[in-house]
């Protein structure tokens, strides 16, 4: 092997590589990309939560100076024979089918080469419908006669949906389980058992870049220049589709615009990939900010959950129920309900534990992944759940959670031994920032004050795939070619470290490939935290391989052992000109072992653990409710930080968004229709709302399986923190908020319930 | 739909005349006629700060704005205020601070951050977060903004950046 210089590109905080580009505002997305003789799209949206379509009347639209074409879903079939889509369930259709699911559904797309013309027309559109009872709570839509959909329709890439096909008459569209041990007897030999029911509301993930697609169809291929998470997947959805090959599709995507697992699996695609087939020009559909309401969001639920506790602190046995809404398609609802579902005991040992979780279809917008993968709506309940154990039985709050918190190689609820997961030391490190063993004054005026933690776990989606490609040039620089999506979090920088490191570089001069499936090879998609390990280690692998590949060209060329004679002289003296390349690839999959479908149970769940511990200390005015975050303070393990700005600014960044979901983000529903789609109405933090004192960290800990010790970290800020401000709420007021967002209205009723003084429509029990 | 008018006015420092519709707005035109990239239309609504650019040397919400009312004025855009060799005390600062992530928003936040500058030359943290109140970073950058704000300031006393652009003496 030729001999490397340490070069130091591993824990190095190398500013994003497009850093320029990016404070310039010439950073290449897709909201900017126009093609020529392109077609932009308008939608026109139905206005009822559930109804048959009786007519769509587009003949004032069509009559509009500068219309190309109005569309419907009668148009799509001719060129899409079945025209439905998802990544879990092919339920969702290119634009409405005969009925409408969600108010906002898109019916009907009006094209023109102004986008002006193309929104008033799509205006003038109207529906007649004929009205279907809606159904739009989790709780309700379990149970409910009214179906929102008539048949359930697994995707077949999806083995444990299998048993879901062709099911009529429920909105169950995943029934996940998990049985360890026996609850109902360690329920019953418990010294103490506990229920509690928690609720989460609905929210947006407001990419600032609002979802954007373009579709170009050309001599017999398929181009799509999208602003998505996942090109692979849209390329192999969109060539299942139209019933092409693969080769036949390409997706490209440049920088996202954020993407918080917002724009992964198929949005916009599959619309306007029909619509370029149907007119065969390029077409855009670019959504505003009030439409994104209608894209996909983050799933709201209902958990309830009950421990069976003895008198010595032991966590004996733990029952979570939790109910997802996913709205009216499922897109990755069900993989969201069983990867959730399968930590939201917390991160405890437990000896007996059940778990059902379960995908229900409701008429709302459709909810999908949103960074935690329903691990922060499992957290709310289970840390909350935590606290009041402990006031209940007086335990301290951080010695309860130690007592029982997984250690390593004890096994998690599926059975899988945990490793490599800090949840103690990170516990430890918000206590000590909080100050928690000093003493805290209270207060006992109008003004109280309260702090509060929380530790949260999370499983990694698995099994999936990586593929990278490492390209070395005639004159020895190097390209990188991968299918990771850099949405802000700065995998270009941290992959084009792996890479310098292995090959004795420096990152700044890696120069990354952006996606393009024609280009790049496989990846699974930018989600779920695991792009650093998994990636990573593709890319560790590609660039291995390359050096293996320099070694064999050094003995081809007969140079003497470490010759380190540079990889450009070695071509030319293979070549005699500048010419060549030296391509290495590396593709990689973890070990996973699928769980038993009774049971739950499986040795290999996830290839790591995601862990992140939180505090907050809030100051509550009791007469009004107003709340003030005094501080905020989120601790993640990360493995080894291979760019410790970039860690430390996902921590941070996660921990504010989360501090939205918690705070004032709540789509509102009345009727079944969303009253408060804009950024006027919804609230998302801003650089007032950051919390006086702001701290984010990480453990010092190494992920012995990842890439230089790394594992992925985009999402570990955001599991616990609800839990974290809701404890330090109750902890002030003394009283525990069960439902998100904690507003200062719902913080103010509980005081008035508490204080024996409740508002009129809070006094029913 | 109404005709098209034609106007003049200055783009970061050039006359330029552009045909434009009585509805269409400055970041329309700036995006779809003239090729811009750097001021983006997000919430559409004024709210979130990514379209900002100056007009006549103070800051719009060019998503508000109607493309016609520039007619004769000077407009800056974030292609603007740097001569293309040496970056802007602000987008210097916001690099080495590391001040964004997806980077959709931070031509509003840079833009916004330059006004205050000029407003206060040496503005309190407290300043700073309310004179950016009406840019949102979904990625929520924030604390390191306020960082590359504060260092930008400091580069700017100490006059170790040539001098501010003329644009913004309007």
């Amino acid at each position: 092997m030729v001999a490397l210089m340490p070069v130091g590109n591993i824990g190095r905080s190398v500013p994003r590589l497009e850093s320029r580009a990016k404070v310039m505002g010439q950073a290449e997305y897709t909201h900017h990309l126009r093609l020529p003789g392109m077609l932009y799209g308008k939608i026109f949206r139905s206005t009822l939560p559930h109804a048959l379509i009786k007519s769509v009347d587009t003949s004032a639209a069509k009559a509009v100076e500068g219309v190309f074409r109005v569309v419907t879903i009668d148009d799509i079939r001719t060129v899409i024979p079945h025209p439905y889509y998802g990544p879990a369930f092919h339920d969702q259709p290119v634009l409405a089918d005969g009925k409408v699911r969600f108010a906002g559904e898109p019916v009907a797309v009006v094209l023109a080469s102004d986008p002006r013309v193309a929104e008033y027309a799509a205006s003038l559109i109207t529906a007649e419908y004929e009205e279907l009872p809606a159904v739009l709570d989790e709780v309700e839509a379990a149970t409910s006669d009214i179906c929102v959909h008539d048949e359930l329709k697994p995707a077949a890439t999806f083995p444990d949906l299998q048993h879901l096909k062709g099911r009529r008459g429920t909105n169950v569209a995943l029934d996940y389980r998990l049985v360890r041990g026996n609850v109902e007897e360690a329920f019953a030999a418990a010294d103490h058992v506990f229920e509690h029911t928690f609720r989460c509301q609905q929210a947006m993930h407001t990419p600032m870049e609002p979802f954007v697609s373009i579709a170009d169809v050309r001599d017999g291929r398929m181009t799509l220049h999208t602003a998505s998470q996942g090109p692979s997947f849209v390329r192999i959805e969109m060539a299942r589709l139209l019933g092409w090959p693969e080769n036949r599709v390409r997706v490209k995507v440049p920088h996202l615009g954020g993407g918080f697992g917002g724009k992964l699996y198929i949005k916009l695609e599959a619309l306007v990939t029909s619509l370029s087939l149907l007119v065969q020009r390029p077409v855009k559909i670019s959504l505003t900010m009030e439409e994104q309401f209608f894209m996909v969001t983050k799933h709201a639920c209902t958990f309830t959950i009950k421990s069976g506790v003895n008198n010595d602190g032991k966590v004996v046995a733990r029952k979570c129920r939790i109910l997802w809404n996913g709205g009216a398609y499922a897109d990755i609802g069900p993989r969201v309900t069983q990867k959730a579902g399968f930590t939201s005991a917390g991160p405890y040992d437990i000896d007996n534990v059940e778990i059902e979780s379960l995908a229900v279809y409701t008429n709302r917008p459709p909810a999908g992944a949103l960074r935690g993968f329903g691990a922060p709506q499992a957290a709310w309940a289970y840390e909350c759940h935590t606290d009041l154990i402990a006031e209940a039985l007086n335990f301290d709050k951080i010695e309860f959670r130690r007592q029982n918190l997984l250690q390593e190689g004890r096994p998690q609820a599926s059975g899988t031994p945990v490793h490599d997961a800090a949840f103690e030391k990170a516990m430890d490190q918000v206590a000590d920032r909080l100050d928690w063993h000093k003493p805290f004054d209270r207060g006992n005026g109008r003004i109280r004050r309260g702090r509060g933690l929380a530790v949260g776990i999370k499983g990694i989606t698995s099994p999936t795939t990586s593929v990278a490609i490492v390209n070395l040039y005639g004159d020895g620089s190097c390209g990188l070619y991968i299918g990771t999506v850099d949405m802000g979090q700065g995998s270009d920088t941290v992959m084009a470290q792996i890479v310098a490191e292995v090959l004795g570089l420096d990152a700044e001069a890696v120069h990354v490939i952006h996606p393009d499936t024609d280009v790049t090879p496989y990846d699974m998609g930018t989600l779920g935290s695991r792009s650093t390990f998994h990636m990573g280690t593709a890319v560790r692998l590609a660039a291995e391989d390359v050096l293996r590949k320099i070694d064999d060209l050094a003995k081809e060329l007969g140079l003497p052992p470490n010759s380190n004679l540079p990889v450009s002289e070695m071509l030319r003296k293979k070549y005699g000109m500048q010419a060549g390349n030296i391509i290495g690839t590396g593709s990689f999959i973890p070990d996973y072992k699928k769980p038993d479908p009774e049971t739950g149970q499986t040795p290999k769940a996830t290839p790591f653990w995601g862990v992140g511990a939180n505090g907050a200390e809030v100051e509550i005015d009791t007469e009004t409710g107003e709340i003030k975050i005094v501080k905020l303070v989120s601790v993640v393990d990360a493995g080894v930080a291979i760019n410790p700005r970039a860690v430390r600014q996902q921590v941070s960044g996660a921990a504010i968004m989360q501090m939205g979901f918690t705070m004032t983000e709540n789509m509102v529903f009345r009727d079944g229709q969303l009253t408060n789609g804009s950024l006027a109405d919804y609230k998302i933090p801003s650089l007032l709302d950051m919390p006086e004192q702001f701290v984010n960290e990480y453990v010092e800990s190494r992920q012995h399986s990842g890439p230089f010790g790394a594992k992925g970290t985009g999402e570990s800020s955001t599991i616990a923190l609800s839990p974290a401000i809701g404890n330090a709420i109750a902890d002030a007021i003394g009283v525990h908020l069960t439902d998100l967002p904690l507003t200062q209205e719902s913080i103010f009723r509980a005081i008035q319930k508490k204080n024996g003084t409740p508002l009129p429509e809070d006094d029913n029990d | 739909m109404t005709d098209a008018r034609t106007i003049r006015f200055t783009l970061n420092g050039a006359p330029v005349s552009v045909s434009v519709m009585p509805h269409e707005t400055l970041i329309e035109m700036l995006s779809l006629r003239l090729e811009l990239k750097g001021a983006r239309e997000s919430c559409g609504q004024g709210l979130c700060g990514c379209c900002t650019v100056y007009v006549n040397g103070k800051s719009v919400s060019s998503c508000l704005y109607l493309a016609q009312l520039v007619d004769g004025a000077k407009v800056v855009t974030i292609e603007g205020i740097n001569d293309g060799a040496e970056l802007d005390p602000v987008q210097q600062a916001f690099i080495e601070v590391g001040a964004f992530q997806c980077g959709f928003c931070t031509p509003g936040f840079i833009m916004m951050a330059r006004e205050l500058l000029d407003v206060h030359p040496n503005p309190t943290e407290d300043e700073i977060r309310h004179y950016l109140i009406g840019n949102l970073c979904r990625c929520s950058a924030y604390p390191e903004i306020v960082e590359a704000v504060k260092l930008a300031a400091r580069r700017r006393a100490a006059g170790t950046t040539p001098a501010l652009a003329e644009e913004l003496s309007a």
